[in-house]
């Protein structure tokens, strides 16, 4: 089996990257060039002003006495422009925000799904914050950079290039000085941006360690109230809160060199401009409007290079949350569902063989080797064995949440690579030993096992398992709220409502991976009692951590550094010396000493 | 919630601000400074340009000649005005950040120590999710207004030395002035008041669409092993479209307003043009004040949305404010006597008539038991009957409504803070690791040798598994010891207990996801080494059971019967019931099978 994480930090490059970002939101693409269009025609705004200016000064104060007709005239046309141009920035806004928001929902739905999809070994080589943050920061990233920094680096352009075309055509002389004076600190602004960025990412450092921080002294209070260790706690948490800050205060630093820089470049420009526009202008090179509208033109130029340091740091990020979620989507699903082409396995009682299967984690040592067995149909089969011995492995096998290295698993003779997953998922379910549960009501969880599902089928599923005396006990009954992860109950109550979630979905094989480990004694043998008679007909298998389940079944299998060591029913394997006898005499002595 | 830039809204906003300002008096004051000799240099840059149309430029083109002083003063007014113009800036950004990081920190710390001081039974009140976003979200929230506040009162300097600027030049220009930014401000104002509830409606749904990713993400073995992916990607569909739309309504509200804010400017400049040459051909003004009318306009019409900013963080910043408040409101604390324990011999545990409720729901009523010094007693009981609360009430990490607790003959309450943590040692059911080495975690601060620490750990049977660690001792467990098992979690908690040499000892269930073998080496150990101290174990294990003197039987929170355990088995029901639910099984079982064997021979 080889490593299958979850591609991260591939080597793609940004235009590789955003380009196969594009790629898979035609949303985006699609009326682009229209929304680019009205784009251009928002930014000529920009310069209606300097034009104005100049067209005021040249022609319309000519001679001494101003030419009011033709000054009103064109602060007319000029007016007109302006709201022109500003009807194209609405509806390039509304375009753009339709297309960017519909293209990136249906990018968060879609990465979802393949977080869903992948094996539960892929989902692990990643902390669960940090898939979350696949389909939520990383895509606000790119939103945040398609909405305004995108748009800022197409209109800062556009702002640019109609500045210089203009500055061109009143003077090539003094476009020079101004582009002159503002190229070293485009040289420059790249700089800065790594500093900011290398300051961010300290910054995110250090709010996470903040809020680990901060979260003990919420998580920890019983700990931390038992053992007297308030001030220490305390300490920790204000060393870290301070970091924080302080790395803050390093990045807003940054950021504050970064404007007031800018107003000097263009002031030195400003300057320039005015003592070479004088000797421009006595040589005859340039009217005195040309010369005043440069002052204006000059100021198109800073705000552009005042956001770059964001927009670039945006535009990196950007960059970087595409890059994470094409990992995702790049990630293939490594135990897959063979889908239409698969196999429908008919409902009924399950027979399971494995041949010859082997498995080990990635990088690791082996931990199921040469597995062979069948389970008949309706055989109720109980698996012991130390921790690491393999137990698990074996049964997240047999539910194909992971594929073996070699070898295979059958159920009813096909191969379980064969089935789709639709056939299977309805046929054979686990019950994992953490009774993992949804916020919401008691009953919303147990329908999770059977959407369908009426309020009295789940009743009666209740009083199958034998747990409505437990279910009258709550104070709502059904309708007890059971708390984020189900932390308002107690963890035998969530393993309680994790199987009758099972139960209620009506599979033909059901798998208990230490189910009903927290549950009290008395409770627990009710139950174990109810199982027996609901799973009748049916193929049940139980890892056992107590002797009485393995003495009930049919058949223990025995494993033993990931290999099965011994089966038959507890009867013959208790008087045969090996492993299992070592492991009852063990129970019994912990039951009756 | 408060969405809307109310007046109410205004006010608290502003008494917030109030709050940082009396706090930071002199950074804020130092913010205010460079805010103002920013805003004044606007102006000035303005004013430094006309001057430099008016008295280098025109007289250039008119003349035929430059005016070389007057060049050189023009020059120097420019580069004077935007240089201490840049030290504003630089001083009002940085400091704005300063004040705005320094209150969040505060807060942080106020809030954090707030739930270090605060009783047990204050946090049994609050979810978990609540109090980290208090000391998270809202702390940022509520000093948010602080980043452009300092600007804010910039662009007022800025607008009032504008309006005086423009009344000396020109009384019919000024008042183009007063039209459009006073315009600029309430478009502005009614802008943030639209945009306001759609965006904290957008914040609140993507809150909502990562919780669901969370959640989903967090039960991804339920969701697969039931087959449930669709299901889940269609609760998660729904939510982000709901996202969508509310941040394309968002996106509505901005595409028409920030146009628009961006025109006025543009139209106020226009009018200065068109009123100016009116003005400039009946000889009112010359071109220099022309040209430095429109071009304060262009400079003004960015910063003046700075105002806009601030309101627009208002009402977030008040709701923000007001949940961090209602946690350094809160009152209640545990108050400690004056007691102190000096002895090192085992302890003497004695609970009287002790009852204690969750709101309405009483979970213990008059619970009475003693453990005399040197003994072991086993709390046993099935799900639900109190026995996690009352070892609660054994260490006091609450007090019991009625009744009391005695340590030695001393009132817990009696005893100093910390007298408590030196005599008694708690492993709680519920193992919490900080994010700290093991032997920080075994330490949490006690003087301890690396020995001691070992001889813990092999008591704890995990000085195997530690010493194989890549670092040893010194390896980090991670955010909540997420590297290591649910079994190695509970030895390590149990090794923080052991190392202290406790006079009391009470293990709350504490071996539950150790295996039985191991469980077993454990607490035949600790029964070897307790001879140094008392011990109260809770318990479903017979094996556990099995070590201790005596059991004290609880069910719905009362006590119903203690002695050995053969006395309880004899003559206590619910116990036997339940202790002994698995033997019984097996004995059914073994009887059901002979029937059956029987009929089989019969038939």
């Amino acid at each position: 089996m080889t490593a299958q994480s979850i591609q991260g930090n591939s080597e793609r490059s940004a235009l590789e990257t955003i380009r196969q970002g594009l790629s898979l939101t035609p949303e985006f693409r699609k009326g682009l060039a229209g929304t680019l269009a009205l784009a251009v025609v928002a930014t000529t705004g920009k310069i209606i002003v300097p034009i104005a200016v100049q067209q005021t000064i040249d022609t319309g104060l000519k001679g001494g006495a101003p030419d009011i007709p033709y000054i009103t005239g064109a602060v007319l046309v000029c007016a007109v422009a302006v709201l022109l141009t500003a009807v194209a920035a609405y509806i390039m806004n509304v375009r753009l925000y339709k297309a960017t928001e519909s293209s990136l929902a249906t990018l968060r739905v879609r990465g979802f799904r393949h977080v869903h999809d992948l094996s539960v070994l892929t989902q692990n080589t990643e902390r669960r914050g940090a898939l979350v943050s696949r389909v939520t920061n990383d895509i606000d990233q790119i939103s945040n950079f398609m909405q305004w920094g995108g748009l800022m680096i197409i209109v800062a352009f556009g702002q640019l290039l109609v500045a210089t075309v203009l500055m061109f055509v009143y003077s090539w002389q003094l476009t020079l000085l101004v582009w002159a004076c503002f190229v070293p600190l485009m040289i420059a602004l790249p700089r800065f941006q790594r500093l900011l960025s290398r300051a961010y990412t300290v910054v995110r450092e250090r709010t996470g360690d903040m809020l680990a921080a901060v979260s003990e002294s919420v998580v920890g209070a019983a700990v931390i109230r038992a053992y007297a260790s308030e001030r220490r706690t305390a300490e920790r948490i204000d060393n870290a809160v301070n970091a924080n800050r302080s790395a803050q205060v390093r990045a807003q630093t940054i950021v504050g060199f970064v404007f007031p820089l800018t107003e000097i470049v263009a002031a030195v420009a400003i300057a320039g401009i005015v003592l070479l526009g004088v000797r421009l202008g006595l040589s005859g090179d340039i009217t005195q409007g040309q010369l005043v509208a440069f002052l204006f033109l000059v100021t198109l130029f800073v705000s552009p290079l005042q956001t770059a340091t964001e927009v670039l740091n945006e535009a990196q990020n950007a960059v970087a949350g595409w890059r994470r979620i094409l990992g995702v989507l790049d990630t293939p699903p490594d135990v897959a569902d063979p889908g239409d082409k698969g196999v429908e396995l008919p409902r009924g009682p399950i027979s399971v063989a494995f041949e010859d299967v082997h498995f080990s984690y990635p990088g690791g040592a082996p931990v199921l080797r040469e597995v062979t067995l069948e389970i008949p149909p309706r055989s109720r089969i109980a698996v012991v064995g130390e921790t690491g011995s393999g137990k698990t492995t074996f049964a997240k096998l047999l539910t194909r949440l992971m594929d073996p290295a070699s070898g295979r698993v059958t159920v009813d003779g096909s191969d379980l690579r064969d089935v789709r997953f639709s056939s299977l998922r309805e046929r054979i379910v686990m019950v994992p030993q953490d009774g993992f549960l949804f916020d919401g009501t008691l009953e919303e969880n147990i329908r999770y096992g059977k959407p369908s599902a009426t309020t009295e089928e789940i009743e009666l599923a209740m009083t199958e398992l034998g747990l409505a005396d437990w279910l009258e006990g709550l104070p709502a009954g059904l309708d007890t709220p059971v708390g984020q992860r189900g932390e308002s109950l107690s963890a035998g109550e969530r393993q309680l409502v994790a199987l009758a979630r099972a139960y209620l979905a009506d599979p033909d094989l059901l798998l208990l991976d230490e189910a009903t480990s927290a549950v009290d004694p008395a409770t627990e043998v009710r139950l174990a009692r109810a199982l027996e008679g609901v799973t009748r007909g049916r193929t049940a298998i139980s890892i056992a951590h107590r002797l009485s389940t393995a003495e009930n079944a049919d058949e223990v299998l025995v494993f033993d550094a990931g290999r099965l060591v011994q089966r038959g029913p507890h009867a013959e394997l208790v008087k045969e010396p090996g492993v299992y006898a070592d492991l009852h005499a063990s129970w019994v002595s912990a039951a009756h000493s | 919630m408060a969405t809307k830039v109310t007046s109410a809204v205004m006010r608290q906003g502003l008494r917030v601000l109030g709050v940082a300002i009396r706090t930071e008096k002199a950074l804020f004051a130092l913010a205010v400074l460079a805010s103002a000799v920013y805003g004044g240099m606007t102006v000035g840059s303005a004013w430094a340009l006309g001057w430099a149309t008016q008295h280098v430029v025109l007289p250039t083109f008119a003349q035929g000649n430059v005016a070389s002083g007057a060049l050189w003063t023009g020059t120097l007014l420019i580069l004077g005005a935007a240089l201490l113009k840049s030290f504003g800036v630089a001083g009002r950004r940085i400091l704005a950040g300063v004040i705005q990081y320094r209150m969040q920190a505060r807060s942080r710390r106020d809030v954090t120590k707030q739930y270090l001081r605060l009783p047990l039974s204050w946090h049994h009140q609050h979810p978990t999710g609540q109090l980290l976003s208090n000391a998270s979200a809202d702390a940022e929230a509520a000093w948010a207004p602080l980043a452009p506040l300092p600007m804010a009162v910039g662009v007022i300097v800025m607008l009032f030395t504008a309006a005086i600027a423009m009344v000396f030049t020109d009384l019919m220009l000024a008042l183009v002035g007063f039209l459009i930014f006073p315009a600029i401000a309430v478009l502005n104002l009614i802008y943030q008041r639209k945009l306001s509830p759609l965006a904290t409606r957008a914040q609140q749904l993507r809150a909502e669409v990562s919780e669901i990713a969370h959640e989903s993400f967090d039960g991804a073995l339920v969701v697969k092993t039931l087959g449930r992916e669709e299901l889940e990607t269609d609760r998660f569909r729904r939510r982000a479209h709901e996202l969508r739309d509310a941040n394309i309504a968002v996106g509505r509200v901005r595409g028409l307003f920030d146009p628009m804010l961006e025109a006025l400017p543009t139209i106020g400049v226009l009018a200065v043009l068109a009123v100016g040459a009116l003005r400039l051909s009946g000889g009112s003004i010359d071109s220099g004040d022309l040209v430095q009318v429109a071009y304060l306009f262009t400079l003004l019409a960015f910063p003046i949305r700075a105002l806009g900013w601030v309101l627009a963080e208002l009402p977030r910043s008040v709701v923000g404010w007001q949940r961090v408040q209602a946690v350094l409101d809160a009152t209640g604390s545990m108050e400690y006597g004056q007691a102190v324990t000096t002895s090192s011999a085992p302890a003497a545990l004695e609970v009287r008539d002790v009852s204690y409720a969750y709101g309405e729901a009483e979970v213990l009523h008059d619970v009475s038991f003693d453990v005399p010094a040197g003994r072991t007693v086993a709390l046993v009981g099935p799900t639900g009957s109190g026995k996690s609360t009352l070892v609660q009430l054994l260490v006091r990490l609450v007090d019991p409504d009625a009744g009391r607790v005695l340590l030695d003959g001393v009132d817990l309450r009696e005893l100093a803070y910390g007298g408590i943590a030196e005599s008694v040692a708690l492993v709680p059911q519920q193992t919490f690791l900080f994010d700290d080495s093991v032997r920080g975690n075994i330490a949490l601060g006690l003087e301890t040798g690396d020995e001691d620490v070992w001889a813990a750990l092999r008591l704890a049977q995990a000085d195997g598994f530690v010493a194989r660690l890549a670092d040893g001792l010194d390896t980090r467990v991670g955010e909540r010891g997420a590297s290591l098992s649910g079994g190695q979690r509970q030895r390590i908690a149990l090794a923080r207990a052991v190392v202290r040499r406790p006079r009391l000892l009470i293990l709350d269930d504490a071996t539950s996801s150790v295996d039985p073998q191991v469980e077993a080496k454990i607490l035949y150990g600790l029964r070897d080494a307790a001879e140094a101290s008392t011990v109260v174990v809770v318990a479903y294990r017979m094996a556990t059971i099995a070590l201790a003197d005596e059991v004290v039987y609880l069910d719905h929170g009362r006590v119903v019967d203690r002695g050995t355990h053969e006395e309880l088995l004899k003559r206590c029901a619910g116990y036997r019931n339940l202790v002994t639910a698995y033997e019984r099984e097996e004995a059914e079982r073994a009887a059901m099978d002979v029937t059956v064997e029987g009929e089989e021979v019969s038939a």
